[in-house]
């Protein structure tokens, strides 16, 4: 796999090839035809056991990624990122350093990929566009109320169109976790269907916000209904809850992915998002993918990690890689 | 003239000592019988010999029970065994004389060995739902799981009762395998079965269900053998044999892996309180494992 | 090695160094406190099955000198550690656990290299539970009254212990641990082709300082072990392996009043019902049968799944098994390293050549087999009828046998359908229907939504002709213990 940025697919104009958007074959698309058909199928799917999923996942922790294929799973990890800044704070100044660092994460080596994508708030999303013009790295905005999602269908759909209209290439949406733990699954399926007709040709991330959907069953069932929904990509978390990503509700989320594949559906991508600080955990996450998904999601296409001090960790660990010492963290720009 | 009347008056209808299979009272599939005398030497009676195929017929029949029997509740079991010691009260008697004979104990020897019985079997009807919790656990394992241990009974032993002690001794075998929920097969003491014929009458007529316990008269030597040997009996009380048929049916015994109690040095003291040795020899520790999450 | 798992992402070699250990050429037997040479002088080569490259030369310990051994563990009983307070036992058995700990990676990569176990499993679970099976017992010690066994619960004496090959380390602490808490002291016999775990042991013994002759360790094939569970100077014996073994011993013991204790074959119903939770009960059948190369007695070699969800049970199987990793044992990222001996993968072999002959489907993910040592790949058969010799015989290799069932009475039947009663798995996500299983499979060990875990804490032992006794838990204790 070539990470390079100056071979990235590029579409006339400098926009991210975009893959065709996830398919729903008629048969599952019949299970949202009402809400008890819905309730149906979701409590149909086959349950999750905690333990035995956090065990399979601290099993796979424990593979031992080293040289050659440490390397690469570096380069793949930065390709991936959606390099985020959300906070209050944030200005245009802020997101054009990032925007800088997304195209070269490493100005003095050429070889370092850029990451997939920048993520920010709506109302920056024009200075990131604009930063990232020609590029290759696409522009992710979050919206419809987020990180909360508390606000009205047409507060949020407005949201959603005016980072549309800033250029957004992604779009990262919350669902209503309220209205899930309530249980009127049609309601927030039917926001995430909404949703994805105001994205028109713009990628569509559902953020499922696992840390507060409380058991992997739930989680399983989310991803069910964002997928049904039109999701380009299951998303974990806002990165503004605790816990975030983890392995286990990334395991759960992959397998929900590949069985819409089997389905005759998708292909729909995972991004995990939240706490994800060191190259030791992204390269968890890849092998996690690698071993339940594999090559399929090992692409920027559909495995995306929402992070921003990873990055520099990342480059640290490419350094010492390469170079076999020890990086200092000063050998990078801080964003 | 003389009396055509049979001495006393009257002639006294004998009983006739069967085995008890399945609930039932047949004589040996053989026809064989066999005479049973008194501690001084004088005949009481004529006991079913039994065969191989009567040990056979034995197992099946405490084979087709055991599952019920194990399925009863504890509370059940406990209640069915104490309804025996009801009945054994009620026959103090006759079992007082069968003793006394058998044992060549006087009137107030035989009276005791009764009564310790009946206190005995009420000791055992007592364990029947306290077993599980003595033998049982909860395991405290490292790790996300709930995980516990729980006896069950291994299911049809067979028993060789002792041969001295003929009712103290074959309730203080019986009783504690019933307690655990086995099946039985028990062979009385060769030389002194009547008390053990007695009891299968109480059984009988308890509701102690038809197989679980099965009363084979006969020679230890010729039913043991056949008994450790056979691959549906699942456990072996060799109370009744001593070391040189004790170590061969050990051998015996391998086929299958038998559960074997052997006793360690004579016979045991039956008047002595027992432990809960006897019941926890022939359960079986099951353990199980389960995740605990949300 | 086996072929990459998906392309993109190959794992480099990450092998644990084999340096951390220093093998000796040549090992003498450890009696009364120190390796000596056997009287008769015979020794055997032990090997890695990954390379078939000899590691070193044990000693053969012939009748005379497990006479030796028994007698050293008789003298160390009777003068110092049955009359030692049982708070001093226990502190000598905190202290072989705390070593243990502090040698794992020496210990984790020995195992590999003598059995052929990953170093994944010899470091994450054979190691760590072998500590915990002294940290656990060491605490008893001085409890024993406290163990439901009567008011003063005695040691037997000398144990003779004879176990296998397939967990060396840990199957020496699950023997050594209680007998030692209990108070006896013991002639440990180790694996014919797995002796130098045992060996490294009795070093980490010798350095705690452990009193001489409490525990002696006689090396050497299947005589070794005749003569030690038939020595007259033995009061216990507990041996771990074979059904067939079993049996011989059985018959050897009659008649001694020895104690014995046996802990047998198996041929585990791993059971999954159509509510299961399936991802990890695909996880639960790989642990249950690929775990150790399959060569764990309680291993879940039957798969008995619910016909409604038996394809989709099955391919979800397959392609998981595609994800496992077989090769070089000490490489971090192996999952089924090599069959522990020629021997073995002849029967597990000959068992696959039947299955097929008798009209059962086989498969294998493709993988490349090292060319030296001895290997088999993860192999399931389908299409297996209950009477086939695959279903009903142990293997002991990863060889899986996929049968199905329609309701649950029919599950429990087949199930329970062997001479066999060890360990049982349950995949259901149905509270009542787990206890409901639970109650009606005949095994020792269940395992509901879970299998193949073990705990110092847990008794561990089988029904019918898997073996009689517990190991493990408070129920373990009683075995070497006269109550």
């Amino acid at each position: 796999m070539s990470l390079d940025a100056s071979e990235r697919h590029v579409e006339p104009g400098g926009r991210p090839a975009r893959v065709a958007p996830a398919f729903l074959p008629a048969a599952l698309a019949e299970v949202a035809s009402s809400d008890a058909a819905l309730r149906r199928f979701l409590h149909g799917l086959p349950g999750v056991d905690q333990v035995g999923a956090e065990l399979r996942t601290a099993a796979l922790s424990t593979r031992s990624i080293k040289s050659a294929s440490k390397l690469w799973a570096i380069d793949a990890a930065i390709s991936m990122v959606d390099l985020t800044t959300l906070e209050g704070a944030d200005t245009p100044g802020k997101v054009r350093s990032l925007c800088a660092k997304a195209r070269h994460p490493d100005p003095q080596d050429p070889t370092v990929p850029s990451v997939a994508a920048v993520c920010v708030y709506p109302d920056l999303v024009a200075t990131a566009k604009k930063e990232l013009a020609g590029s290759g790295v696409a522009v992710a905005s979050v919206a419809t109320a987020f990180p909360s999602g508390r606000s009205s269908l047409a507060v949020k759909l407005a949201d959603v169109r005016d980072a549309l209209a800033a250029g957004a290439d992604e779009v990262d949406m919350v669902i209503d976790r309220g209205a899930f733990l309530q249980g009127r699954f049609l309601e927030v399926l039917e926001e995430v269907r909404a949703v994805r007709e105001a994205c028109g040709a713009a990628r569509l991330k559902v953020i499922l916000e696992t840390g507060e959907l409380a058991t992997y069953d739930n989680v399983r069932r989310a991803s069910w209904l964002a997928m049904l929904g039109g999701a380009d990509f299951l998303k974990t978390s806002t990165g503004k809850t605790s816990p975030a990503a983890t392995l286990p509700v990334a395991l759960v989320m992959l397998e929900a992915a590949r069985e819409l594949t089997e389905a005759g559906g998708g292909p729909v991508g995972v991004k995990v998002a939240g706490g994800i600080r060191t190259t030791k955990d992204a390269i968890r996450y890849l092998v996690l993918v690698n071993e339940t998904v594999g090559d399929a999601w090992l692409q920027p296409q559909m495995f995306r990690i929402g992070a921003s001090s990873l990055l520099n960790d990342l480059l640290m660990q490419r350094a010492k890689q390469r170079n076999g010492a020890y990086a200092s963290s000063d050998d990078f720009s801080l964003e | 003239m003389p009396d055509p009347r049979p001495p006393g008056g009257r002639l006294s209808v004998q009983k006739t000592y069967k085995l008890f299979l399945a609930g039932a009272f047949p004589r040996s599939e053989s026809g064989r019988s066999y005479p049973v005398s008194d501690a001084r030497g004088a005949l009481l009676a004529h006991a079913a010999l039994a065969s191989r195929k009567d040990a056979r017929d034995a197992v099946v029949a405490a084979r087709r029970a055991q599952p019920g029997w194990a399925a009863a509740s504890a509370y059940n079991r406990g209640q069915v065994l104490y309804r025996v010691a009801e009945l054994l009260e009620d026959r103090h008697a006759q079992f007082a004389e069968a003793v006394a004979a058998g044992e060549g104990l006087d009137g107030a020897g035989a009276e005791a060995v009764v009564a310790e019985t009946v206190d005995r079997w009420v000791w055992y009807a007592g364990w029947a739902d306290k077993i599980a919790q003595v033998a049982g656990s909860s395991n405290p394992v490292a790790g996300p799981w709930f995980n516990f241990s729980v006896p069950e009974p291994v299911g049809v032993v067979a028993a060789l009762a002792p041969q001295r002690s003929s009712l103290l001794g074959l309730a203080g075998v019986v009783a504690p395998l019933l307690a655990a929920g086995n099946a039985v097969v028990v062979v009385a003491s060769e030389e002194r079965p009547l008390p053990a014929v007695t009891l299968s009458e109480v059984l009988a007529t308890s509701d102690v269900p038809p197989g679980v316990v099965n009363v084979l008269t006969g020679r230890t030597r010729e039913l043991a053998p056949v008994l450790a040997a056979h691959r549906d009996v699942d456990g072996l009380d060799l109370a009744g044999a001593g070391p040189e048929l004790a170590a061969e049916l050990e051998r015996a015994s391998a086929g299958n892996l038998k559960r074997v109690l052997t006793p360690r040095g004579g016979e045991e003291d039956w008047w002595a309180m027992p432990s809960t040795r006897r019941m926890l020899t022939f359960v079986e520790t099951k353990t199980a494992w389960h995740p605990v999450g949300v | 090695m086996s072929e990459p798992v998906g392309g993109l992402f190959e794992y480099a070699p990450a092998p644990e160094p084999r340096s951390l250990v220093s093998i000796r050429p040549s090992y003498g037997l450890f009696v009364g406190g120190e390796f000596v040479d056997p009287v008769e002088g015979g020794s055997l080569k032990t090997i890695n099955p990954a390379s078939e490259e000899v590691l070193a030369e044990v000693a053969t310990a012939g009748p005379a000198d497990v006479d030796r051994a028994v007698r050293a563990a008789r003298r160390a009983y009777e003068e110092v550690w049955g009359p030692m307070p049982g708070r001093e036992r226990a502190k000598y058995l905190f202290r072989v656990a705390r070593m243990i700990q502090e040698r794992a990676r020496e210990l984790a990569v020995l195992e590999s290299l003598d059995n052929g176990k990953p170093i994944r499993e010899s470091r994450d679970v054979d190691v760590p539970l072998a500590a915990a099976h002294f940290f656990y017992h060491a605490g008893w010690a001085d409890k024993l009254s406290y163990a439901g066994l009567g008011p003063d619960p005695r040691p037997l004496g000398v144990a003779g212990q004879v176990i296998p090959w397939n967990f060396p380390l840990l199957m020496a602490a699950w023997k050594l641990a209680p007998a030692l808490a209990a108070g006896n002291t013991c002639v440990l016999k180790p694996a014919e082709t797995t002796p130098l775990s045992a060996l490294l042991l009795a070093e980490i013994l010798r350095d705690a300082e452990l009193p001489p002759g409490v525990v002696n360790v006689v090396t050497g094939a299947g005589d070794t072990g005749a003569s030690l569970v038939a020595h007259p100077g033995v009061d216990k014996v507990a041996f771990t392996g074979s059904t067939e073994v079993g049996r011989e011993i059985r018959r050897t013991l009659a008649g001694s009043g020895k104690r014995l204790t046996l802990e047998l074959g198996g041929k585990a119903a791993n059971v999954v019902f159509d509510d299961a939770p399936l991802s990890q009960a695909v996880e639960g059948i790989v642990n249950g049968i690929f775990f150790n190369q399959g060569h764990v007695c309680c291993a879940g070699s039957r798969l008995l799944v619910q016909e409604s969800v038996a394809d989709a049970v099955v391919d979800r199987l397959k392609r998981r098994m595609e994800t496992l990793r077989i090769g070089d044992p000490l490489d971090k990222n192996t999952d089924v390293g090599a069959i522990n001996s020629s021997g073995q993968l002849d029967k597990i072999r000959e068992l696959s050549a039947a299955g097929e002959a008798e009209g059962a489907e086989r498969w294998a993910p493709a993988c490349r087999l090292p060319e030296r040592g001895f290997w088999f790949p993860p192999t399931v058969f389908t299409n297996v009828s209950p009477s086939q010799r695959i279903a009903r015989e142990e293997i002991f290799g990863p060889v899986l046998s996929v049968i199905t069932f329609r309701t649950a009475e029919e599950a429990v039947a087949k199930a329970n359908n062997t001479t066999y009663g060890l360990s049982a798995g349950v995949w259901t996500e149905k509270g009542s229907r787990i206890l409901w299983m639970v109650h009606h499979l005949r095994a020792g060990v269940v395992w509901a939504n879970t299998f193949n875990r073990f705990d110092p804490a847990s008794p561990f032992g089988g029904y019918k002709e898997s073996g009689f006794g517990r190991e493990g838990g408070r129920h373990g204790l009683e075995a070497y213990l006269d109550a």
